[in-house]
């Protein structure tokens, strides 16, 4: 090779080297900004700060324990609506539609995915608080009213509010994992099941079992959006501090005090504790994030190494 | 004995049956929402829209008002995003298709996931105490400055997918033929992948023109017409909280006007895009 094509080359190389050392170099700062933004609270409260359940920002009390709560309580909820939901569409569009359907449904699985965040958040307002209000909290008492998590007034804003606009914001998401998951399974599978006279909905079960781990990372990726999630559910979730097992009660989580409250935060304790949250917020997400990444990528290589055999 | 086996097989396709059935419910429950919520911003949208007030810029309750600085903070904080976010997620992109096969590659690869899964308002707090805190009041700087960091790894994720599709026979042709690398990847690989890499930077945009978390402290808002990057910018997103969360009922109005326009951006650049690619592939 040419002497000016090598120097090209490594020219070339390093070039790109440092667009895709960026990625790293962002992800290393976030992390040393935070830290380094949140070392007054961190020193002063230590791991009290997690377990803390009052936050009074005007006499320097931080407890993060009610926006943990309220983070994992909405997530769970999104999650349990969501994963039959986001399964049955994700079996419908690979195992059962008619072709010429499942990529226009599946186009519009995506659009679902595009709407952003303060768009769901008004529709909740809107749309699903005024029907939760009237409608489907009243059904829930009315049948349901003596556990204790259908207890309380209804105002449309609260925990199950929050929740079920997560499920919709997941959704389009969980789908379309389980969807290429699904996809990544080898057609001999179904054949082989069918020619041995499964039904269709056997052979989808057999289909499921080869696919969990990669649906098990679509529903963890699912979480780590539902944790994360921002604008739709300080929208409606009420913000409010508090640990209730009330649905209908308002609450709050770490990226919905984020939002809304982080502008104001103009002395340097208060909005320690507010990064120190976020840091939290940061790790988990990206915890929870990988874990999906190493489940999807099991399934992944389990089907190539299936292609190869 | 075969007539219960007989009834077993006729339940089993019973269950199948109804499971089908399921499938498709859920199918058309998804599909129904997305109608639903379309439907709402339609109607609800144009009822008050009119010219004045995509040029207006926001007025006291009562008096009218418009969101004309919102789009054009929108445009400005955009189009610095992709400025900033294209060549970086582009190049990174390249790397990982062309040299990624490392375990540098392999690292950036999954941390490049896992930062697409971090919130938006992480990325807010990161710039506020990198760009804000610093210059000391929020501008339009920083809030392109989110939106660039949030383009990076999805505009390096699909360009690497994409350059992986051009067909390895194109580089060894070109190899043999005696051209560099780099002039291999810049002259072959790259215009094979340029409409797959152009529609993943168009998704892209389409994602952060919705972004709100990343501006909310970063940007802040102005009730004027603003141009200038060290200044606090008005953004569509974040005028839209404000009308939504605002006590007043011709501030609702409003939201949903705005949201109109934001949403139909956004579906017209994703219809756009899945017209390009079906006719491509």
């Amino acid at each position: 090779m040419s002497q000016t094509g090598t120097i090209g080359d490594k020219l070339f190389r390093s070039v790109l080297l440092i667009a895709a050392a960026s990625i790293l170099v962002i992800v290393a700062a976030i992390l040393y900004m935070m830290v380094q933004n949140s070392l007054p609270t961190i020193e002063r409260f230590g791991v009290g700060f997690l377990t803390g359940r009052e936050w009074k920002p005007a006499q320097e009390e931080f407890g993060a324990l009610p926006f943990i709560y309220g983070t994992l309580a909405s997530s769970i909820i999104a999650l349990v609506l969501s994963i039959p939901i986001s399964l049955g569409v994700a079996i419908y569009m690979v195992e059962q539609a008619p072709k010429k359907l499942a990529r226009p449904i599946a186009f519009l699985i995506e659009l679902l995915a595009a709407i952003p965040s303060v768009v769901y958040g008004l529709w909740g307002i809107f749309v699903l608080a005024p029907f939760i209000r009237d409608y489907l909290g009243v059904f829930l008492q009315d049948y349901f009213g003596w556990l204790p998590f259908f207890q309380g007034r209804l105002t449309g804003i609260g925990m199950l509010t929050g929740g079920i606009i997560l499920a919709l914001m997941i959704t389009p998401i969980i789908t379309s994992v389980v969807r290429d998951v699904l996809e990544a399974v080898p057609t001999t599978q179904r054949e082989a099941a069918l020619a041995l006279g499964a039904t269709e909905w056997e052979t989808t079960r057999i289909v499921l079992g080869n696919a969990a781990s990669g649906i098990a990372g679509a529903v963890v990726l699912g979480l780590g959006r539902a944790i994360g999630e921002t604008m739709a559910i300080t929208m409606v979730i009420g913000n409010s501090a508090q640990i209730s097992i009330s649905l209908f009660e308002p609450a709050n989580t770490i990226a919905s005090l984020l939002a809304s409250n982080f502008a104001e935060a103009t002395d340097k304790i208060y909005m320690s504790a507010l990064i120190e949250i976020g840091l939290v917020l940061f790790l988990v997400t990206f915890v929870v994030n990988a874990l999906a990444k190493l489940l999807i990528l099991k399934v992944a290589s389990g089907t190539n190494s299936a292609k190869h055999a | 004995m075969s007539e219960n086996n007989l009834q077993n097989h006729s339940r089993r396709k019973i269950i199948s049956r109804i499971m089908t059935l399921l499938t498709a419910a859920c199918t058309f429950f998804a599909i129904g929402i997305l109608l639903l919520i379309i439907s709402y911003i339609a109607v609800r949208g144009v009822s008050s829209l009119s010219l004045q007030f995509l040029i207006d810029t926001p007025k006291p309750v009562g008096e009218g008002g418009g969101i004309g600085n919102a789009i054009l903070g929108s445009a400005i904080m955009t189009a610095l995003a992709a400025l900033i976010g294209l060549p970086l997620g582009i190049g990174a992109g390249i790397y990982l298709a062309e040299f990624g096969n490392g375990w540098f590659g392999k690292i950036t690869r999954f941390v490049a996931d896992t930062l697409i899964g971090v919130p938006s308002i992480i990325i807010g707090i990161f710039v506020y105490t990198l760009v804000v805190l610093p210059m000391g009041r929020q501008s339009g700087l920083a809030g392109g400055i989110a939106l660039a960091l949030i383009m990076i790894p999805i505009v390096a994720r699909t360009t690497e997918e994409m350059i992986r599709l051009v067909p390895n026979s194109m580089r060894e042709g070109a190899l043999a033929l005696g051209a560099p690398q780099w002039r291999v990847t810049m002259n072959i690989v790259l215009p094979a992948a340029s409409t797959g890499i152009a529609t993943g930077a168009m998704l892209a945009i389409a994602r952060i023109t919705g972004e709100t978390a990343p501006l909310l402290f970063t940007a802040l808002n102005s009730r004027f017409y603003n141009g200038y990057l060290d200044q606090p910018m008005a953004s569509l997103t974040v005028q839209i909280f404000n009308y939504a969360t605002g006590p007043f009922e011709v501030e609702h109005a409003m939201a949903w006007a705005a949201t109109l326009i934001l949403v139909g951006l956004i579906l017209l650049i994703n219809i756009t895009v899945r017209f390009l690619t079906r006719k491509k592939f």
